[in-house]
């Protein structure tokens, strides 16, 4: 009698355990996004001055900004949105268009392999065609590696989605004669909208903080640029080498970039989590 | 005048072109449409290219270094661009003892975490947990390095080091000078970069397993730790570790934060406390200034190695997770028939 009820005890307890062991890897997971981000939020403020925007980088001297960078970060990711973004959800239209063909088949898995190699490999890439090819470091080529990192985000999410839309749109608009092109962008593309809408803010917020494939495609430039064909800077490569060096301001520098990067890629997840919100089944 | 002199006169040679044909509307559609389809197909042709494209690249630039040093590369243990001999060994070890920090850290907790979302925590709380771990996952990778650089690595050498050598000193894992920045320093960094890896996969992978199973398993009277012990765990097994593997190519690839903490030096020592170097962070330091085409080359043939090494263990990882996704919904079926 009495070792029923001890084993009854053992196995309440071992559950409990169970669940506290759990919720302890969840405290141990909350730890250091609360170290990091209170540290970004607070070293970072501190550092946040109107100068960091509006001024050159200083050299030697302390002092100055990285308003050039602040741009440039701007600049590549709207050039590779502009690149990456109707490339990828043509194709990711076309896969689910064609979705059992060995062609469709064989690039899904090309994607996934693509969104899963390591980013500098991107770099490595655009770094001996663009690079190599212009003879110089360019905004473009950077723009270039990050459109090559946002394709099989945003190719795998229309893909997805596409394939979700109801067999009986595509049938009623095929039944009123609508041609195949018409189908895929005004019924597919469509009904499928606010999702994808959302995949592409995250595949915009993913490639916001890439750094490095831009070490040796866009490079950095202590100086405005005033074409994508010349090196450009940008705050992630900036936070890089900031880190390495030993002065304090310019720890505070790297902090402040930080600081805005960080809430750059977070609003753009809001921005995300917002749009893939079908307007229809939230009212 | 001409605007209307073109309203007037192009519809006139139109309808006899038309009236030639035998279905007046099908033909410019048939055309748009095969334009727009060869367009889709060029669009998904080029992300196939990107990769054969990536595996080009790095094999060309690399081949005065496969010619050069041939197998030797893999195993040789100097790295000294001056003088021309090159070796890929350390970075092999700092690769791998970084990530096996990594994932000694990350899986156990990458794991609890999953399984407070699927079964084991409050169900209020579920959401929430998900949303802090995808944030964990979205913030750049620069920004990590940033952190573990001026804030972790003081503290792992003012006090976690020398903890850990007064009473794990006995290995020579935990002894030697200590530096802050180093291979512990990156495996820890890596361990919290990979955990979302982990547990969002690991989540998803533990939601699959049938509810039927699950309720099986109480209505005979399991505590819910009985049931995950029993009867999701065996059944996630596959899918678990592709998770883990998961993690593990992604610790492999990560590059930034690893650059910025870990000491870059190409050494093969004993501690964790020592600096090392991996594969990705030397690119990450050295490609752009590589001056001669032989040491160009041996990064480039760093960048193959680790371009295969991520390469086995993502197919690996999605193969398994495909298989873990098909055996549920079998198992589904074969449970529930509808």
């Amino acid at each position: 009698m009495t070792t029923r009820t001890d084993r009854y005890v053992t196995r309440r307890i071992s559950d409990k355990v169970a669940s506290v062991l759990s919720a302890a890897a969840v405290v141990a997971a909350l730890l250091p996004l609360v170290a990091l981000l209170s540290y970004v939020a607070i070293r970072g403020f501190r550092a946040l001055t109107p100068a960091l925007f509006t001024e050159l980088p200083a050299p030697a001297t302390g002092g100055g900004g990285i308003a050039n960078a602040v741009v440039g970060t701007v600049e590549l990711v709207a050039l590779a949105s502009l690149m990456g973004i109707p490339v990828g959800v043509l194709a990711g239209l076309f896969l689910a268009e064609y979705r059992d063909s060995v062609l469709a088949r064989a690039v899904r898995f090309c994607a996934d392999v693509l969104a899963g190699i390591p980013s500098i490999l991107v770099g490595v890439v655009v770094y001996a065609t663009v690079v190599v090819g212009m003879k110089r470091f360019s905004g473009l080529a950077g723009a270039v590696s990050l459109a090559i990192l946002m394709l099989p985000l945003v190719t795998r999410t229309t893909d997805e989605l596409a394939r979700t839309v109801p067999e009986s749109l595509r049938e009623a608009a095929i039944a009123l004669g609508a041609p195949r092109w018409r189908i895929a962008l005004q019924v597919i593309l469509r009904t499928a909208a606010p999702g994808i809408r959302g995949g592409v803010m995250l595949a915009v917020a993913r490639v916001c903080g890439e750094t490095a494939p831009l070490l040796f495609t866009a490079f950095d430039n202590d100086f405005w640029t005033t074409s994508p064909l010349e090196p450009t800077s940008t705050m992630q490569v900036r936070i890089f080498f900031y880190t390495l060096s030993p002065r304090d301001d310019r720890h505070g520098q790297a902090w402040a970039a930080a600081l805005v990067l960080v809430a750059l890629v977070m609003i753009l997840h809001a921005v995300s989590r917002r749009l893939s919100r079908d307007p229809r089944s939230s009212s | 005048m001409a605007m209307g002199v073109s309203r007037t006169t192009s519809p006139a040679p139109a309808p006899p072109a038309r009236a030639d044909d035998r279905d007046p509307a099908r033909l410019p559609i048939a055309t748009a449409d095969r334009a727009f389809e060869a367009l889709g197909a060029a669009c998904a042709i080029l992300l196939g290219l990107v990769l054969v494209g990536v595996t080009a690249a790095v094999l060309l630039l690399a081949r005065p270094s496969i010619a050069r040093f041939g197998a030797a590369f893999v195993v040789g243990r100097t790295w000294d661009p001056v003088s021309g001999e090159l070796g890929a060994l350390p970075f092999l070890y700092g690769t791998a003892v970084t990530s096996a920090v990594a994932l000694v850290l990350a899986v156990p907790v990458g794991l609890g975490v999953a399984l407070f979302q699927s079964d084991l925590g409050p169900p209020a709380l579920r959401r929430p947990i998900g949303v802090v771990v995808d944030l964990l996952a979205a913030i750049p990778s620069v920004v990590y390095g940033l952190w573990g650089a001026l804030v972790l690595a003081p503290v792992l050498r003012e006090i976690v080091e020398p903890a850990l050598e007064t009473y794990l000193g006995s290995l020579a894992l935990f002894r030697g000078p200590k530096l802050g920045l180093g291979l512990l320093c990156a495996g820890l960094v890596l361990a919290i970069m990979i955990l979302p890896t982990i547990a969002t996969i690991a989540r998803e992978v533990l939601r699959a397993v049938p509810t039927e199973l699950r309720e099986g398993g109480l209505a005979l009277g399991a505590t819910r730790w009985e049931v995950v012990r029993r009867i999701v765990l065996p059944h996630a097994r596959s899918g678990i570790t592709g998770a883990v593997l998961l993690g593990f190519g992604r610790a492999v690839g990560e590059t930034m934060a690893v650059a910025m903490v870990v000491g870059s030096r190409a050494e093969i020592g004993s501690s964790l406390f020592a600096p090392g170097y991996t594969l990705s962070s030397v690119l990450a330091n050295e490609f752009s200034h590589a001056t001669s085409e032989l040491h160009v080359a041996a990064l480039a043939e760093l960048g193959l190695i680790l371009f295969v090494v991520s390469l086995a263990f993502n197919v690996g990882a999605r193969l398994l997770v495909a298989r873990a996704a098909r055996r549920a919904t079998s198992t589904t079926a074969m449970v529930a028939p509808r």
